[in-house]
């Protein structure tokens, strides 16, 4: 019964907006061919007709030679057995087998960490966000290592790792300093606002893979003899750099959408400026300015491929390694759509995120 | 002698050189309350604006409770706090409930503990009758219940002296009543009151002084009887006929 009711009511959406005139139909129907040719090649390539760790004749899989594309003629389908040979890889990098719990163990906490800010009804937000603050501090020692764990240097973390070390690290910088910038630019006096706009506006105006080259020769000069911070934190300091200066116009733009008179009154109650902004005007602003902040991150953490052009070995980078490597040459597309894959999953992640927080915005707003 | 507690001498004040206000003289005793009205654009708003600061003034004096209004940041805040001010768009905090609005500044401000702030916003939520709205948010209320809400905001922090920006324009009419009531009753008690308002009914029932202003000047400045009866000033007949008439 429902069913009937649901499929007439789809029959009236798409006569109304598939086949509403000849060109309307003809349009619908080359699509529609166009996305099952796609989606049945794609699906052969990446399924049926694939390889995942054993060939057509039941083989292991242990180098390129074993694919079943590489063996019988006319077959094109995916061998996938490179992703898994070098998951670990893609994972965690070089990073010690003895010790990679430690990586899994932030993996699993992150979630924990993050939750308490997307979401404002989660239960026990309070003991959440105490653990938010403090996750940074663990996740570096659980990292790095420190008292009772031993190091694990940065030039030996990898893949997945890295990537997410340089998006969730940076973004989370980038937003204290971003708002410092964002009250800086709209400040009454005319250095700060000055500083401000310059830096902003320069950091906009250059490709992030400048900034990456140069954090990577400039800073060294500026630190004392003798202290070369490692590739990553270069990295880190370029990404922060470069997420802060377009978070802080997604943020002006929540600072410019509060009324004068919220500050008015508050100031003529006898709130100082700082209490103003900290409780009446950033509450207000900030919440009109997640969905495009959320956006700017997402075009951060796909950007964080970059940091393989300085060699650092991000997601991508450890994908372009193991193509580098002899025994598994050629392979580009299984290496590049497992990249491309992962990515999305992130990405999409945050792109809904956004969406849902645009919805919240209006019902919200509307009671 | 009664007591002076606002002194503007002299007082200038320019928008670039958009000259708004000239050379206004005004003296504001304890208890008093003054009714200002004239047409738009005359300067009323900058008038009251700037005895809190939120707007500075260029030449001339301004004296609250005997401290000078200047740059001094700290001088400012202490004014602020004395002097309590209710908008014509009311200015509530959107995103906190009407209880946080009012314990807001006696929690930052005056460093009160949360537990007897927010008993003392209930106090003058009951003052100004609505103590059943305090866990709602200022989009659920209506304007006048906004309103009331903006008055007992500023009066949880004790002021000596509270200034109203044309407080029942933005109402409609059914509404206007429920926040005169409350001021009625305000200066009943006997707090000292600056009110911009077109409001004569209201004016004739408390005000002690009325003044009328026009292209930034004090035109006149009388009793309410002088003031209506009698008004000395061409601009303020003109004004008083378009206003009483309509
Ligand atoms: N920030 C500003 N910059 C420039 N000019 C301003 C500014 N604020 C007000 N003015 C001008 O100063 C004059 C006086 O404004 P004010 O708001 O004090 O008038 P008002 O008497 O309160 O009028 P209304 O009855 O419309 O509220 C007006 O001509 C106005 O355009
Ligand atoms: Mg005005």
């Amino acid at each position: 019964m429902s069913s009937i009711v649901y499929s007439n009511k789809f029959l009236i959406w798409s006569k109304k907006n598939l086949f509403s005139s000849w060109i309307n139909t003809l349009l619908t129907v080359l699509s529609i061919y166009f996305i099952y040719e796609v989606s049945v090649f794609f699906l052969d390539w990446a399924v049926f007709k694939a390889d995942f760790l054993t060939n057509f004749r039941g083989e292991r899989i242990i180098d390129r030679t074993f694919c079943s594309k590489n063996i019988e003629p006319g077959s094109y389908g995916a061998c996938w057995a490179i992703i898994h040979v070098r998951f670990y890889q893609f994972m965690y990098g070089f990073y010690p087998a003895a010790e990679v719990w430690r990586v899994n163990l932030v993996f699993f906490l992150l979630p924990f960490a993050l939750v308490a800010i997307f979401f404002d009804k989660v239960p026990f937000r309070k003991y959440l966000l105490y653990f938010t603050l403090a996750f940074p501090f663990i996740a570096f020692y659980l990292l790095y290592g420190g008292p009772s764990l031993t190091t694990v240097g940065t030039n030996k973390w990898g893949g997945l790792l890295v990537t997410l070390f340089l998006g969730v690290t940076g973004i989370a910088l980038a937003f204290p300093l971003s708002i410092a910038l964002a009250l800086g630019r709209r400040s009454n006096m005319p250095i700060i606002s000055l500083l401000c706009v310059i830096f902003i506006e320069f950091i906009r105006g250059v490709p992030l893979i400048t900034l990456l080259f140069t954090a990577n020769v400039m800073l060294p000069l500026f630190l004392p003899d003798g202290v070369s911070p490692d590739n990553l934190l270069r990295a880190l300091v370029a990404v922060t750099l470069f997420q802060s200066a377009y978070m802080a116009e997604a943020i002006r733009g929540g600072l410019q959408a509060i009324p004068r008179g919220q500050i008015e009154a508050a100031r003529s109650m006898g709130l100082t400026y700082w209490q103003s902004t900290r409780k009446i005007v950033l509450p207000q602003a900030l919440r009109i300015s997640i969905p495009p902040i959320v956006n700017t991150s997402i075009g951060l953490f796909k950007d964080t491929s970059l940091v393989l052009i300085i060699g650092l070995f991000d997601l991508l980078g450890i994908g372009r390694a193991a193509l580098a490597d002899m025994t598994w040459t050629k392979l580009y597309y299984e290496v590049y759509v497992f990249v491309a894959i992962v990515f999305f999953i992130f990405c999409f992640a945050m792109s809904r995120y956004s969406l849902y927080l645009e919805k919240k915005l209006k019902t919200d707003n509307s009671s | 002698m009664s007591e002076q507690v606002i002194t503007l001498e002299k007082v200038n004040k320019w928008y670039d050189d958009f000259h708004v206000l000239k050379d206004i003289d005004l003296v504001v005793n304890k208890g008093q309350k003054i009714v200002i009205c004239g047409p738009s654009g005359s300067g009323k708003s900058t008038m009251i604006r700037c005895i809190n600061r939120l707007e500075a003034h260029q030449e001339g004096k301004i004296f609250v409770h005997g401290t000078e209004l200047t740059g001094d940041l700290k001088n400012i805040d202490t004014i602020r706090r004395e002097v309590g001010m209710v908008f014509q768009q009311f200015n509530l905090f959107p995103h906190l409930s009407v209880l946080d609005n009012i314990s807001l500044a006696p929690i930052w401000v005056k460093k009160m503990p949360k537990k007897e702030a927010e008993e003392v916003a209930m106090t003058y939520l009951e003052k100004v009758k609505i103590p059943e709205q305090a866990l709602k948010f200022p989009g659920q209320l209506s304007g006048g219940q906004q309103q009331r809400v903006a008055i007992a905001r500023s009066l949880a922090m004790n002021p000596k002296i509270m200034l109203f920006d044309e407080p029942t324009s933005a109402l409609d009419p059914e509404m206007i009543k429920e926040v005169l009531d409350v001021m009625i009753q305000l200066a009943e008690e006997g707090m000292t009151m600056l009110v911009v308002t077109h409001e004569m009914g209201f004016a004739k029932t408390v005000a002690d002084q009325m003044i009328f202003m026009d292209e930034g000047n004090i035109v006149e400045q009388a009793s309410p009887s002088e003031f209506f009866n009698n008004p000395k000033n061409d601009r303020t007949k003109l004004f008083l006929s378009q206003i009483l008439n309509h």
